[in-house]
């Protein structure tokens, strides 16, 4: 399965997409990258006069790419279509600020895909190769076609 | 039922209970989801926990048989040597 069907399958669209690319997948570990739009909507608000891009959309960011397009990944085998994804945990840390036109990379590796919840750890660079943020996100994907 | 093992397992998902429910209400009788609150995640990380603790491994069909505290006890039990 490449990277542009895997963000085919993925589940989201504008203005809540965070992924631009797969750039390397296997069934434990997938790098991606996006870069942020500097005309974002959450720009005009956080903050009203110093746009910095909100942990929770770097958290949703890590989430799309070091989760969701790794479950599918793993998930591929199955009807993709009636893929549910339920976002269960997120403990992360953020360390640098990213701003708007940054381009990140995201960087997961597979703890745990057991009874279908998959746990990760997340790591999120800028372009300069500093992380700036990382944690340990867990979601359960199911197929309704399992029930 | 060995009390040693019920112990063991109250300990285990007592980490998982939700705010408002309390150690005190867990009885062999509780059901995990039902009663205890417990949602499917948290169920999931209860039954790594109990295979890393007992040392056994649980199938995927098991974990829908282990409603209540004491159903999941008779599933450790029967692994347990």
């Amino acid at each position: 399965m490449s990277g542009e069907e895997i963000i085919a399958a993925l589940p989201y669209g504008e203005p809540f997409i965070f992924v631009d690319t797969i750039d390397m997948v296997t069934k434990e570990e997938i790098h991606g990258s996006y870069t942020f739009k500097p005309e974002a909507f959450f720009y005009k608000g956080h903050f009203k006069d110093l746009p910095v891009t909100p942990g929770v959309i770097l958290t949703e960011c890590m989430a799309q790419i070091g989760l969701v397009s790794l479950g599918i990944y793993k998930m591929q085998d199955k009807d993709l279509s009636q893929l549910q994804v339920a976002f269960t945990n997120a403990q992360t840390e953020f360390l640098k600020p990213v701003l708007p036109g940054e381009r990140v990379v995201v960087k997961a590796v597979q703890k745990y895909f057991r009874f279908n919840k998959l746990k990760c750890t997340v790591k999120l660079y800028n372009e300069g190769g500093d992380i700036c943020a990382q944690g340990e996100l867990a979601g359960i994907f199911s197929t309704k076609d399992e029930e | 039922m060995n009390t040693k093992h019920y112990d063991e397992l109250k300990n285990i998902i007592k980490i998982y209970l939700p705010e408002d429910v309390s150690v005190d209400d867990i009885k062999p009788t509780s059901h995990l989801t039902q009663e205890l609150n417990i949602n499917s995640a948290n169920l999931v990380d209860i039954v790594l926990d109990v295979e890393d603790h007992f040392d056994i491994t649980i199938e995927d069909d098991e974990i829908e048989k282990m409603e209540t505290v004491k159903s999941a006890i008779e599933i450790i039990e029967a692994k347990v040597l």
